[in-house]
């Protein structure tokens, strides 16, 4: 696990060769969207597709600073929950309620990625039970300040960023704000796990924590940092879904193992030190583009569930065959 | 990963030995004609409070449930796990106030596992201080022996919304019954569309029989009218996921008609026809507001079959008739099942209540409302 | 969880983590007492309100006794609902209320459980693909598999094996006797025999136990043939209480994420190697007081899921808090 992130100079094929197998996959799976269904090239089509997977995508790239930093965080669906319901609670139908309720929910977010921080770096909860325990207690909290069932609704100024599009665009004619989000987001969390200082010791805590600790990183300051990025980010994920879909209590179940999935679609290291935001974000898209092909192809749910899982535990195998081979 | 596959090919041959007639009875003729008659047919009691009206006139004699308050009503809830049973719920804890009698309300949670409702009704049991036993079974077959169990302790037992496999509790509450929904909502369709018409057919999730039956109602309706099923899909009662299926649709051809089983997720199909910026088209739903607001807003053909929450009261009532001693609708108390149809769409809107306020909870009267429920004045 | 040179437990003094679940579990029963006493409802300090409370969470402690071995050997188990979920509807449509078919049934329940483990085991050690993934994915493979056959309550247990689940001794229900002797037996083979030593050897340290000379690819498997064993058994109950199975029994009753939360309160470390059986049966036990506790006190539905949460998190904490392992 002393890998380095050094790229080795190397012949165009080897190149070639080290092209994450996400990206074949995402590319393989909308080929085969296109030839089902023509009416995907149509800029609606695509474009819906693209609107869909923004708040996964988005999701699973804060999620990977967790993964990558040797954790887990399953409070995230429960975090997208909360801040659908939590914003439906504080609007009461005032339009300009979004400029104050988003900034205060990525303020609500910093604080829980805290505290799931804190409590695993000092008081030592495993960061699986540590997560589950926030998952559980977010759902709740959102039952309690809702009593259980929607109290009301997101004003049309916050579902702009899930809902809205920009219609007469040259080219493409409608372009969903949610895009802009994606590649925004996409791009700060490309930014600081690839390009700072942060991402590289996000990654030296992953791959060996002690051997980080030595090297003088604030083990403890990195790690918190990484679940405030994953928590933030399921704020930005809930407030396009939300935008997307309308109010409803369990909104966000499920999204913390499809991000999961997800950034082990895109190479992620479960337990740590190795992921990329761009695959991670692939992954999702992959994720969501094997839905969408399963629908077309008009499979029933089951089988959807059957190949789900298949290439779950196909994508790890393959990807620890690769690393074998390849002698790391 | 041959071995993986290899093994669930031999897990699906297991499976498939039996598979097929197994399954419980959701398509039954008489059933549906019954409940077609039920829909249109006379109910006794007060027309203005549909929660004390029932069906037929088998009465169940409660001399021997007797009882000197104050009472201890204890009640074995499957869950508050979606925003209709939160609704219900809230209607039945108003009504309990409106019974002095009644000393104790207890509640007990089941969180929609039957594995804990049954430790769930064991623990009110062993407890030993419930004067009479109101249950919402999370499924029926599996919560009959605890049931039976109640009974057998000499308990009042009133079990309504979803039934039980045995008839020891002194009544069942429950309205007129899935095929009705169905039957409501399929007519509405097919006297809004021409044979040939693709209607999308989109349900929550299989197997819970009030549901199921709401769909082979329909379907069997859609088949004889000659309209065109474009697909049955299951949303989960996920918004995002009900748009998507839809867009997916839309983007294959034209939908004529939405069915739909339960109405949480019915502005959510609306919205992606207004998003493609497509006309909508007849959609179906239920008494949730934001529905019945959008329907009104847009102008589309709707109709709201509902499974009305005012069941919830009419429990707490059976179960203070029983301990007064006053006979009581039974074997079964069958309440009346209306749909809001267009004309009468204003009478139930009410925009200071939550979107997902069921309008059908015969509420309106009560002490607490709206703020109870969540509304305002 | 990179690190390799583990701490040398500490062999002499007080052996807090030892006895922690205990504490805990002593914890609870007094402050159920103290409750019942304060609130007046002093009929629940009964005979039969104790065993109603014990055989609250059969389930759920059979498949706990499980999730203990996955857990002990460093790997973990999330394929358990879906195959109880399995399991039930095995069990009822093989025995379709015919009491000759029982043995059958139960026969090929726990083929079924030993096939997953096998295969949960093999994917695990011989794949290396990480147990989370792994056994999420053979969730969703069970679960479709068996929710395209059923998807609903099928056949029926005949009323002979309804005994299992409602039959007692005077006021002991078989069930509780059951779930007890087989933590006995649980614990007879983490204790004195040579696959139990090993598990604890490869949980402790994979690399150290292959170099001891240990299989551990078989002791993984072992383990986790064990864990499904349980969980079939798990099913067999279930089947019998609710005299019929359903695909979603399992799910609805969370007993995945559930198992793993009473295992690690009573003890089991998440990274392997440390903990045991009656531990683990302290936490199920907590688990079902601290549910009684909220229908006596009658807790808000909603209330009571924030309060779970932070019980997890806190129960976890309380040792954890202790522990010299760098944290994950």
């Amino acid at each position: 696990m002393t890998e380095q992130t050094l790229s080795t100079p190397g012949s165009a094929r080897r190149r070639l060769l080290q092209i994450n197998p996400v990206y074949v996959l995402l590319v393989a799976l909308l080929v085969a969207i296109v030839l089902l269904n023509p009416a995907f090239m149509e800029p609606q089509g695509y474009m819906n597709y693209l609107k869909r997977a923004a708040a996964l995508a988005i999701l699973s790239g804060g999620a990977l600073y967790v993964i990558v930093a040797g954790g887990f965080d399953l409070s995230v669906g429960a975090m997208m929950t909360l801040t659908v319901i939590g914003s439906s609670m504080l609007a009461s139908n005032d339009p300009n309620s979004t400029y104050w309720i988003i900034p205060l929910m990525l303020g609500i977010g910093a604080l829980v990625g805290l505290i799931n921080g804190l409590v695993v770096s000092y008081l030592r909860v495993p960061s699986l039970i540590a997560t589950l325990g926030m998952m559980i207690t977010l759902t709740g909290v959102a039952f309690v300040w809702s009593g259980g069932a929607p109290r009301g609704y997101l004003p049309d100024t916050f579902r702009f960023f899930g809902r809205f599009n920009i219609t007469g665009v040259p080219l493409v004619n409608i372009f969903p704000v949610a895009i802009i989000c994606l590649v925004v987001f996409g791009l700060i969390l490309w930014w600081g796990m690839h390009r700072t200082n942060l991402g590289r010791m996000i990654h030296a805590i992953g791959d060996n924590q002690r051997a980080a600790r030595l090297a003088g990183v604030p083990v403890e300051r990195v790690r918190i940092t990484a679940f405030i990025v994953s928590s933030m980010s399921a704020v930005v994920a809930g407030v396009i879904l939300g935008g997307r879909a309308g109010v409803s209590v369990d909104i966000g179940s499920g999204y913390e193992l499809q991000a999961i999935t997800a950034a082990v679609l895109g190479g992620a290291q479960l337990l740590g030190g190795r992921g990329s935001v761009p695959a991670a974000m692939a992954g999702a898209l992959a994720l969501e583009a094997i839905f969408t092909l399963l629908n077309l192809l008009g499979l029933p749910q089951p089988v959807r569930q059957v190949v789900q899982g298949l290439i779950l535990i196909g994508a790890v195998a393959l990807a620890m065959y690769r690393r074998k081979r390849t002698g790391r | 990963m041959k071995k993986l596959v290899m093994a669930v090919a031999g897990m699906a041959v297991l499976f498939a030995g039996a598979a097929q007639a197994q399954a419980p009875n959701f398509d039954d003729p008489a059933e549906f004609a019954k409940q077609k008659a039920q829909l249109t047919g006379a109910f006794n009691g007060p027309a203005d409070s549909p929660w004390l009206q029932y069906a037929g006139d088998a009465m169940a004699d409660t001399a021997k449930f007797k009882k000197d308050g104050p009472w201890t009503i204890c009640f074995s809830n499957a869950g508050v796990n979606n925003p209709w049973r939160v609704v219900g719920y809230t209607d039945m804890t108003e009504e309990v106030k409106n019974h002095p009698e009644i000393g104790t309300f207890t509640h007990v949670d089941a969180e929609g596992s039957d594995d804990k409702q049954i430790a769930d009704i064991d623990d009110l049991l062993a407890g030993g201080t419930c004067s009479a036993l109101i249950v919402s079974p999370n499924s029926t077959a599996a919560l009959t022996p605890a049931v039976e169990k109640a009974c057998a302790s000499g308990l009042p037992v009133i079990v309504f919304d979803r039934g039980v496999t045995t008839d020891c509790p002194v009544t069942f509450v429950h309205p007129v019954g899935g095929y009705g929904f169905g039957i409501q909502a399929g007519e509405h369709v097919i006297a809004n569309t021409s044979a040939g018409a693709n209607v999308l057919m989109l349900r929550i999730l299989p197997g819970v029989d009030v549901l199921e039956t709401r769909a082979s109602g329909a379907r069997n309706m859609f088949k004889e009218a000659g309209l065109n099923i474009l697909g049955e899909e299951f949303t989960d009662g996920d918004n995002a996921k009900t748009k998507s299926i839809v867009e997916d649709y839309l983007q294959r051809g034209t939908i004529d008609a939405v069915w739909m089983d339960a109405g949480a997720t019915a502005v959510a199909a609306v919205e992606a026809f207004e998003d493609a910026g497509v006309p909508v088209p007849v959609v179906t739903g239920e008494d949730q507001q934001d529905y019945l607001q959008k329907w009104k807003a847009l102008g589309f053909k709707g109709i709201a079959p509902t499974y009305p929450t005012y069941q919830w009261r009419t429990a707490i009532i059976a179960a203070v008739n029983t301990l007064k001693g006053e006979a009581v609708p039974g074997p079964e108390w069958v309440l009346p099942q209306p749909a809001i149809t267009q004309d009468v769409l204003d009478q139930y809107i009410n925009e200071k209540m939550p979107p997902l306020h069921y309008a059908m909870c015969g509420c309106e009267g009560m002490p607490g409302y709206p703020e109870a429920w969540g509304g305002t004045k | 969880m990179t690190d390799t040179t583990l701490p040398a437990p500490r062999r002499s003094g007080f052996r807090f983590d030892r006895y922690a679940s205990g504490f805990l579990l002593l914890a609870s029963i007094v402050l159920y007492v103290g409750l019942v006493v304060v609130s007046g409802q002093t009929k629940y300090l009964s005979v039969d309100n104790l065993v109603s409370i014990l055989g609250r969470s059969i389930t759920l402690g059979i498949t706990a006794i499980g999730q203990t071995f996955a857990i002990l050997v460093a790997s973990i188990d999330l394929s358990v609902a879906s195959l109880i979920s399995a399991s039930a509807v095995v069990t009822s449509v093989v025995m379709n209320g015919e009491p000759s078919m029982m043995l059958p049934a139960i026969l090929a329940v726990l083929a079924l459980g030993a096939v997953v483990g096998l295969i949960n085991g093999l994917v695990i050690s011989k794949l290396e693909v990480n147990p989370l993934i792994a056994t999420l994915g053979m969730s969703l493979i069970i679960q479709g598999v068996l929710s395209a056959f059923y998807n609903n309550f099928a056949g029926k247990v005949p009323v002979e094996f309804q005994i299992f689940a409602y039959g007692s001794v005077g006021i002991v229900p078989y069930s509780l006797i059951f779930m007890f002797v087989l933590a006995g037996l649980a614990w007879f083979v983490l204790r004195f025999t040579r696959f139990g030593s090993d598990i604890y050897s490869v949980g402790g340290n994979k690399d150290a136990a292959r170099n001891a000379g240990i299989k551990t690819s078989g002791v993984i498997i072992g383990a986790h043939v064990v864990c499904s064993l349980c969980a079939a058994i798990a099913g067999l109950y279930l089947a019998s209480r609710l005299r019929s199975g359903a695909p979603w029994i399992g799910a609805e009753g969370v007993y995945d994420l559930e198992s793993i939360a009473v295992v690690v309160i009573g003890g089991t470390i998440l990274a392997g190697g440390r903990g045991g059986i009656w531990g683990t049966m302290a936490g199920v036990i907590i688990f079902s007081l601290i549910d009684s506790i909220f229908n006596v006190i009658g807790m808000d539905a909603f209330v009571k899921q924030v309060v779970r949460g932070i019980i997890i998190v806190a129960a976890v904490a309380f040792y954890a808090v202790r522990s010299k392992r760098p944290v994950s």
